[in-house]
C-alpha cells in the first residue's frame, strides 16, 4: 500500500479501521493492534467509539495542557485518563475543551431545564453579605462612620431574608 | 429501618403489579447532583469522601419522604445484600463496589433512593411501578427541591446541574422505562426497534442497566441525552417513544396469534411445563421461561391476578434473592438446583393454563 493510515492515537499503521453512526453523525476511527487492544475494541458490549473520539480529540490539547483547575489541581490529561471532571470549577477552568465536545454529546449546548431557585437566591444573598461586610470593615479601617452604619443596617437587613440554614462542604 | 427488615419487606416493584403494568414494568428517573465547590467523588481524596457522605445524609434524611429510612453506608453492606440491593434496582453496581465513603439512604417503601459519592455526589433515584413518568418526576422533583434547601448545588446558567462526567450534564435527568417485549423478541424485531430508538436519541439497555443481557425479554428505555431540553420535553419525548414501542408490541402479538397461534401457546404451555417439572434452571432460562408465562396473562391464558406473582418471581429468581432466602451462599449449580426447587413448589399451585383460540389479546 502506497499510503497506509495511520493509527489516530499513536504513529503505528492502523489496521482497525472502524465506523459508527452516533446521533446521525458519522465517525470513522483508524487504530493499530495494540491500541485497539487497549481501547477494548475487541470487546463489541464494552466499547463505544463516542468515548473514544472525545478523548482522542483532546489529544492536540495535551500540548496546551499546562492548564490546571485552580479549585482542584486537575489537569486536561487527567480528563483523557478518566473520563470524568475533578469538581465543578473544571468546566470554567477547561471551558475550551468542554464547549466543542457538546455539540455531539447533546441535543443543544444551553441548559434550559430546571433551575435550582432556592440555591441560587440563597447564593446571592450570601454574595451580598460578603461584600457588605467587606464594605464594613473598609469603611470602619478608613473612619468614614456614616457609611459603616449604612453597611450595618444593611446587614441586618439582609441577614432576615435568609430563607433557611444551609450546609456546604466548604 | 434495618436492612434486614427492608429486604424482607416487598419493593415497589414486587407488590404493585396490575394489567397497568402489563408492558411498561416500572418507570424509573435519577437526578444527578453535586455540591458546589467540592471534588467530583472520583477525584476527591479519602477524607474529603467521608465529609460529602456525612453532610449528603445528613440533609437526604432531614426531607419528609426519607423519614425511617434505611441510611447506610457501603462498607456496611455485605456482598449478599449489596446484590439484592442490585437486583431490585435500589443501588447500581458502581456503587456496590464503592471503596470507602459511599453510602445510600432508601425511602421505607424503597420508592426512593439517595446514592452518596457514586460517579456524582449525589444521584437521587425514584421507582414508580408501571407507565408513570409523570408521577415520577412529580415525587422526584419535590424531593430535589426538599434537598435544595440543605446543600448547595452546583449549577450554572448556560451548563445547567454540573456532574463529573459531561454526558449529565444541564437536567443531568435520566428518564427511563423497563419494558416487557416478548413479541417483539419473538419475530426478531428487536434489533430494528432498538435502531430506530436510537435514532429518536433515545438508548435501549438490558434488565441490567449498561452492557447487562435482555434475559427475560425486559428491555430499559432511556433518554440519552440531558442538555438543551428541559426534563418536561425529555419526558414527553420519552413517553412519546415508549407508547409507539407499546403499539409494535402489541401489533407483533396480534400478527404472532394470526399466523400461527398453535406456535405461540405451545411456547407458553411449555414454559409452563418446565417451570412445573425442572430440576436445574440458571437465571437466564427461569427470567425466559417467566416471560413467556407472563406474556400468556396478557393473551389471558392465565388469569390478569397472577401477573404480580410473575413479577415477584422475576426478582426472587436473581441470585441474590435466591441466596437469601435460601440462608446462605452457594455455587452457581447448586443455585440452577435451588432455583428449579423454588420455581417447582410456586408452579405447584399456578392456575392451570386456558389456551382459548379466539381470545382477544387487546390489552
Amino acid at each position: 500500500m502506497a499510503n497506509p493510515l495511520k493509527c489516530d492515537l499513536c504513529a503505528k499503521p492502523a489496521t482497525v479501521h472502524l465506523t459508527q453512526i452516533v446521533n446521525n453523525k458519522v465517525h470513522k476511527v483508524d487504530l493499530c493492534e495494540s491500541c485497539a487492544q487497549a481501547k477494548g475494541v475487541t470487546d463489541p458490549s464494552g466499547f463505544s467509539l463516542a468515548d473514544l473520539l472525545l478523548k482522542a480529540s483532546l489529544n492536540p490539547e495535551a500540548s496546551t495542557a499546562s492548564v490546571r483547575c485552580e479549585q482542584c489541581g486537575f489537569t486536561p490529561n487527567d480528563f483523557k485518563k478518566h473520563g470524568r471532571f475533578g469538581c465543578p470549577t473544571c468546566y470554567e477552568a477547561f471551558k475550551g475543551l468542554v464547549e466543542p465536545m457538546l455539540d455531539n454529546m447533546h441535543k443543544g449546548t444551553t441548559h434550559t431545564g430546571k433551575i435550582p431557585q432556592r440555591a441560587l437566591e440563597r447564593k446571592s444573598i450570601y454574595d451580598r453579605l460578603t461584600k457588605l461586610e467587606l464594605d464594613l470593615t473598609e469603611a470602619i479601617k478608613s473612619e468614614r462612620y456614616e457609611d459603616a452604619a449604612r453597611a450595618r443596617d444593611e446587614i441586618s437587613q439582609v441577614k432576615q431574608t435568609i430563607p433557611s440554614n444551609p450546609k456546604s462542604a466548604r | 429501618m434495618t436492612i434486614a427488615s427492608l429486604i424482607d419487606s416487598p419493593s415497589e416493584l414486587t407488590d404493585a403489579a396490575s394489567s397497568k403494568t402489563a408492558i411498561v414494568l416500572m418507570t424509573r428517573i435519577r437526578l444527578a447532583r453535586n455540591l458546589s465547590g467540592t471534588a467530583f467523588p472520583g477525584w476527591a481524596k479519602p477524607a474529603q469522601r467521608e465529609e460529602i457522605l456525612r453532610i449528603c445524609r445528613e440533609a437526604v434524611t432531614a426531607t419528609s419522604p426519607m423519614k425511617r429510612s434505611l441510611n447506610i453506608t457501603v462498607g456496611e453492606l455485605s456482598d449478599l445484600e449489596k446484590q439484592i440491593l442490585v437486583e431490585r434496582h435500589l443501588i447500581s453496581r458502581e456503587l456496590s463496589g464503592a471503596k470507602g465513603g459511599a453510602g445510600v439512604v432508601i425511602s421505607k417503601d424503597q420508592a426512593f433512593s439517595v446514592m452518596v459519592n457514586e460517579e456524582d455526589h449525589l444521584r437521587i433515584q425514584v421507582l414508580r411501578s408501571g407507565f408513570q413518568l409523570k408521577k415520577a418526576w412529580n415525587a422526584i422533583t419535590e424531593l430535589d427541591s426538599a434537598l435544595e434547601d440543605h446543600l448547595d448545588y452546583a449549577f450554572t446558567p448556560t451548563l445547567g446541574y454540573l456532574t463529573a462526567c459531561p454526558t449529565n450534564l444541564g437536567t443531568a435527568m435520566r428518564a427511563s422505562a423497563m419494558m416487557h417485549l416478548p413479541a417483539l423478541v419473538i419475530s426478531n424485531q428487536m434489533e430494528k426497534v432498538v435502531r430506530a430508538v436510537n435514532q429518536l436519541g433515545m438508548v435501549v439497555r438490558g434488565l441490567f442497566g449498561e452492557g447487562s443481557d435482555a434475559s427475560g425479554s425486559i428491555f430499559q428505555i432511556s433518554n440519552q441525552t440531558t442538555l438543551g431540553e428541559s426534563e418536561g420535553e425529555i419526558i414527553k419525548r420519552l413517553h412519546t417513544v415508549l407508547q409507539s414501542i407499546i403499539e409494535h408490541e402489541l401489533n407483533a402479538r396480534e400478527k404472532l396469534l394470526e399466523a400461527d397461534a398453535g406456535k405461540l401457546f405451545d411456547k407458553v404451555g411449555r414454559a409452563f411445563g418446565i417451570l412445573q417439572n425442572s430440576h436445574l434452571l440458571s437465571s437466564g432460562e427461569a427470567m425466559n421461561l417467566l416471560s413467556l408465562i407472563r406474556l400468556g396473562i396478557d393473551l389471558a391464558v392465565f388469569p390478569d391476578a397472577s401477573r404480580s406473582v410473575i413479577d415477584r418471581l422475576f426478582i426472587e429468581a436473581q441470585p441474590g434473592h435466591l441466596q437469601h432466602a435460601q440462608k446462605g451462599e452457594y455455587d452457581p449449580a447448586q443455585r440452577d438446583l435451588l432455583r428449579a426447587a423454588r420455581l417447582r413448589s410456586e408452579f405447584a399451585n399456578f392456575v392451570r393454563p386456558e389456551f382459548s383460540f379466539s381470545t382477544n389479546s387487546k390489552n
